[in-house]
């Protein structure tokens, strides 16, 4: 009877610091959206005295000729498009650098594992962007999120893949089948589970990638919703509800990712670092 | 996900067909600074502007400091300007290779209009006019709240030994003595600025030598004064509590209400103040940043900022229809019908209306006595990115002003080295 | 049999990743230990040897980066592994609420760095931040978190911590849930305590997670600096600049060379501590 009080008591508490913690710093955002400049100037967490969600969503969607609505677009184009990208390279590669053993291989390898430290050169890397007249364009952007990714995704491709017994491989292979039959038709839909693990984690952290867009994609036209954010904060000027009511409105698209796959950017965060 | 791509898709093309269905109008984009104090000023030129032409001015909004500065070069660089920039004249803009990226004015009617002092900042060693004058010309020094000197009798100080007097009562009175606002990091670096008058009576060959590598902040006294002066308000405690927390609004804010006494700063502030609190710019007085000798107490002058026509634009002939509407009586009548201006216009011919601020009026009296030497930075194509980041330093006691003047040396290093200029 | 596994895995397979990841990724990389040794317009350069380098490692605004990325990350990394393996150890028991706590404390790391950066930015406000307002009820008066010199970087870092320590946990979690029961039931039996269990077992079991999050959290930490971009841009002064923010400011300024030596420091910064730290880990773990 003692022990189970004093385990709800230590749950109490922990709920209690976890909505401390966690909690109010959110709830404030949420609250605070939805007020006026004057009365988020307060910086408090009491309610609204009148909320106004739709006129603060409304103001920020105009800010410079509908700015955000441009760059929720991009950023969609770009999520999708560098992911498409970054499957389609990376399970090949994974397949055959999980079957095949050689030295070739093995200096692959060890430039893909490097790929996981080495912190990218940025201004070499504009340099080439710019000689291959890819700088300040989406493709350019989508090819380097594709590219930074690569050694990450390639890892949990070929860890997946060392369950798969090769059997299989060569069985197709006598019934005729060419290298690429092999992967189109068996392997790859064998590996969709981890493709959509992929897909999940990337698209959260290209979708909300601020550094890349910094520095590949500068200017107004090409705008993501996370820059979007990062300019609005000189232009709103501590009018925190519209800064507030923006950070609300880009976090939709994640949390609804998070929402319908809670479980699956568990596993897939999980099996990648364990591997890693 | 695809439906609702799919929406915003066809949102985006309504967006487009509206605008298109605008008629035959023409676009400029025209990146301008987020928050100019006198935004309403321009707005009322655009207005007119857009009335009289089939042109629409579109703006885009830009960070102050060296953040904006960095924009605009990345920009650049990406070929991906639009058609009008405001920007810094002086070093600042000369370090864009005008040439190449700017158009130039010189054979317009308007450079006819600009008075030579300014079109000598907008111009590669004498040739070409690459912009026209954003803002009436500002002077550095002092704002000071009239009210609270006459509340504690104080008398303008001419020399810095009598400033520092002031400051002592004021700060014995309970008020802050001198408004820092170290968040907008920009500000931090006007005292040092203000203060090149004092070091250009006591040295005047230091821009010529400075900019041939022949003198440093590190050792020339006069020069050094300047990240002393930022550091000793601070030691003796005049500024504000928790300086990093202060923008340039709070200070605008703090001066105006009397809270604090003195903010070392531009007069283009004086806009944004009478706009945000009418009834105080009368309040609001300015002084020239004493120097240490009471009979060479004189005023640095910035020249204004700049609109210039990117080269790249489509548009550059409905570009210089704005320019040339800008500079004119009439988009000058515009500007004024929404504040007095905050300086005199480095335009030909125009003379200031008798209602201007009372600080200006005290501008005025130096001008009249000829007591004024340009800012540094338009004297010079020298100027280190990091003097704000460097004047915080001083301003918050993190290092020795002595460390800071080297440190500002190395910066200025770097950037004469980036631009090859001989001697470096 | 050689010759079938040449026909499958043909090394075409490799084609596109190698277009990708090399144009992209590898060649900038080489690059850089070219373009660090000149003054470069991206259009333009000239060899200046090591210049940079010495400009790069005597400015003190710059070189103090150096310093601050160590630190950010040695105590971002170190707080995300005590915290994140106290809180899978805690999540790990049998509680009513555990699905909730584990979601509440992972759902940061849906946010971007940006929103992060900005909320905290305000509650860490001295007067009015919620923060201060909190201590100050209960008689403490609170520091301008993000405006004292020798408190800012910390500031952020405890906001990276908050942000990242989600991640840190779940891995723990999947390692703590992957050891076999009857350990902890031999323990029992032995009439251990709740802390002998983390002790001898938990934690010796959780080596491999560990070095993981090890892993993440300190390389994470020394290549980021978008956090303390949006909430310092590196203040006051240079205070809280870190390597990676120094780059960026090199880049933006036009100092295309010194930047891109500052990219390689940080290079050498990195193959010196993590590819030795990793080494490290892992060797220990075979040991184990």
């Amino acid at each position: 009877m003692k022990r189970k009080i004093l385990r709800v008591m230590v749950e109490v508490i922990a709920v209690a610091l976890a909505l401390a913690i966690f909690g109010i710093p959110l709830s404030y955002v949420v609250t605070n959206a939805g007020k006026t400049s004057v009365e988020a100037a307060q910086m408090s967490i009491a309610p609204a005295a009148e909320t106004r969600y739709i006129k603060n969503f409304s103001e920020v969607l105009a800010t410079s000729n509908h700015m955000l609505l441009r760059a929720f677009l991009n950023s969609t184009i770009i999520t999708v498009v560098s992911i498409a990208m970054l499957i389609g390279v990376s399970s090949m590669a994974g397949f055959v650098m999980e079957r095949r053993k050689s030295r070739a291989i093995s200096w692959i390898n060890f430039l893909v594992l490097a790929g996981l430290m080495i912190p990218p050169a940025v201004v070499p890397t504009i340099w080439v962007l710019k000689s291959i007249g890819l700088y300040k364009t989406m493709l350019g952007l989508e090819l380097i999120e594709a590219a930074l990714a690569f050694p990450f995704s390639v890892l949990l491709y070929r860890g997946y893949l060392g369950a798969i017994p090769r059997e299989l491989d060569e069985a197709s292979f006598i019934d005729g089948c060419s290298g690429l039959d092999l992967f189109v038709k068996v392997i790859f839909p064998l590996m969709k589970p981890v493709s959509a693990t992929i897909a999940i984690i990337t698209s959260i952290s290209v979708f909300n990638d601020f550094v890349n867009p910094l520095y590949f994609l500068p200017g107004a036209k090409n705008v993501t919703v996370q820059l979007t954010l990062y300019n609005y904060i000189s232009q709103y000027l501590n009018k925190w509800n519209l800064l507030f009511a923006d950070i609300l409105l880009i976090s939709i698209p994640p949390l609804i990712f998070f929402i319908v796959f809670n479980k699956k950017i568990v596993s897939g965060m999980v099996a990648g670092a364990v591997k890693s | 996900m695809k439906r609702s791509s799919i929406a915003l898709a066809a949102a985006m093309a309504l967006l487009t067909v509206a605008g298109g269905f605008a008629a035959d109008r023409q676009k400029l984009v025209w990146l301008q600074w987020a928050n100019d104090g006198a935004q309403k000023n321009l707005d009322a030129i655009i207005a007119a502007f857009e009335a009289k032409y089939p042109i629409d001015i579109e703006l885009e909004f830009k960070p102050g400091s060296a953040e904006g500065e960095n924009l605009v070069k990345t920009r650049i660089a990406a070929n991906d300007m639009p058609d009008l920039l405001s920007f810094n004249s002086g070093s600042l803009f000369q370090v864009l290779n005008l040439e190449k990226n700017f158009v130039d004015l010189s054979n317009e009617k308007l450079a006819s209009r600009l008075v030579d002092s300014f079109k000598s900042t907008v111009s590669v060693s004498g040739k070409g006019v690459y912009g026209i004058p954003y803002q009436p010309i500002p002077a550095g020094g002092i704002l000071y709240n009239k009210k609270v000197y006459a509340q504690l009798g104080l008398k303008v100080p001419k020399t810095w030994k009598a400033f520092i007097a002031n400051c002592e009562k004021i700060k014995a009175a309970g008020k802050v003595a001198v408004i820092a606002s170290y968040k907008d990091d920009w500000t931090a670096q006007l005292l040092l600025l203000a203060d090149f008058y004092n070091v250009n009576v006591a040295n005047p060959k230091f821009a010529q030598d400075y900019t041939a590598n022949k003198a440093k902040y590190a050792s020339t006294p006069a020069a050094l004064r300047g990240f002393e002066k930022i550091q000793e308000v601070f030691t003796k405690g005049f500024t504000n509590k928790e300086p990093v927390s202060i923008t340039y609004d709070m200070a605008q804010a703090m001066l105006a209400s009397g809270e604090g006494a003195h903010y070392p700063m531009a007069t283009w502030v004086l806009t944004s103040i009478n706009q945000n609190y009418p009834d105080k710019i009368n309040d609001i007085g300015f002084f020239a940043l004493p120097g240490d000798s009471a009979d060479k107490n004189g005023v640095t002058l910035w020249m204004p900022n700049n609109i210039s026509i990117s080269k790249t634009s489509k548009h550059i002939d409905a570009a210089k229809q704005f320019l040339d509407f800008f500079v004119s009586p009439e988009g000058l009548a515009a500007y004024m019908s929404v504040s007095t201006p905050d300086g005199a216009f480095a335009i030909k011919g125009v003379k200031l209306p008798d209602n201007v601020f009372p600080a200006v009026k005290d501008i005025l009296v130096y001008v009249d006595a000829n007591k004024t030497a340009p800012a540094l930075e338009f004297l010079s194509p020298v100027k280190g990115p990091n003097l704000p980041q460097i004047c915080v330093e001083a301003g918050l006691a993190l290092k020795t002003p002595a460390a800071c003047a080297v440190e500002y040396d190395r910066d200025v290093e770097k950037q004469a080295k980036q631009l090859m200029l001989p001697g470096w | 049999m050689a010759s079938t596994t040449s026909k499958i895995y043909s090394y075409k397979f490799l084609l596109p990743a190698a277009v990708v990841y090399l144009i992209f990724f590898i060649v900038p990389t080489f690059l850089s230990f070219f373009f660090s040794l000149t003054i470069w317009t991206l259009s333009d350069w000239k060899f200046t040897g090591l210049d940079n380098f010495r400009i790069f490692l005597t400015e003190p605004s710059l070189n103090v980066g150096l310093r601050n990325s160590l630190v950010y990350a040695i105590l971002t990394c170190g707080l995300k592994v005590v915290l994140g393996f106290l809180l899978a150890a805690f999540l790990s028991a049998n509680l009513k609420t555990k699905g909730f706590l584990r979601s509440i404390i992972y759902f940061p790391n849906i946010l971007s760095t940006i929103a992060v950066g900005i909320m905290f930015s305000s509650l860490m406000q001295p007067s009015r931040g919620l923060i201060n307002v909190g201590l100050a009820a209960i008689g403490i008066q609170g520091p301008d978190w993000l405006g004292n010199p020798s408190l800012a970087l910390l500031s952020v870092a405890m906001v990276d911590v908050w942000k990242g320590v989600g991640i840190a946990m779940t891995i723990f979690i999947a390692g703590i849930m992957a050891i076999p029961r009857h350990y902890y039931e031999a323990l029992m039996i032995d009439g251990g305590s709740s802390f002998h269990k983390l002790r001898y077992i938990t934690l010796p079991l959780s080596r491999s997670s560990m070095n993981s999050v090890i892993m993440l959290a300190f390389i994470g930490g020394i290549r980021s600096f978008d956090l303390v971009w949006v909430m310092t841009k590196g203040g006051p002064g240079f205070t809280s600049d870190l390597i990676a923010s120094i780059i960026y400011k090199q880049l933006q300024g036009g100092f295309y060379g010194i930047s891109t030596a500052g990219n390689v420091v940080l290079f050498v910064i990195v193959s010196l501590l993590a590819v030795p730290m990793y080494r490290f880990l892992t060797k220990a773990e075979v040991d184990l």
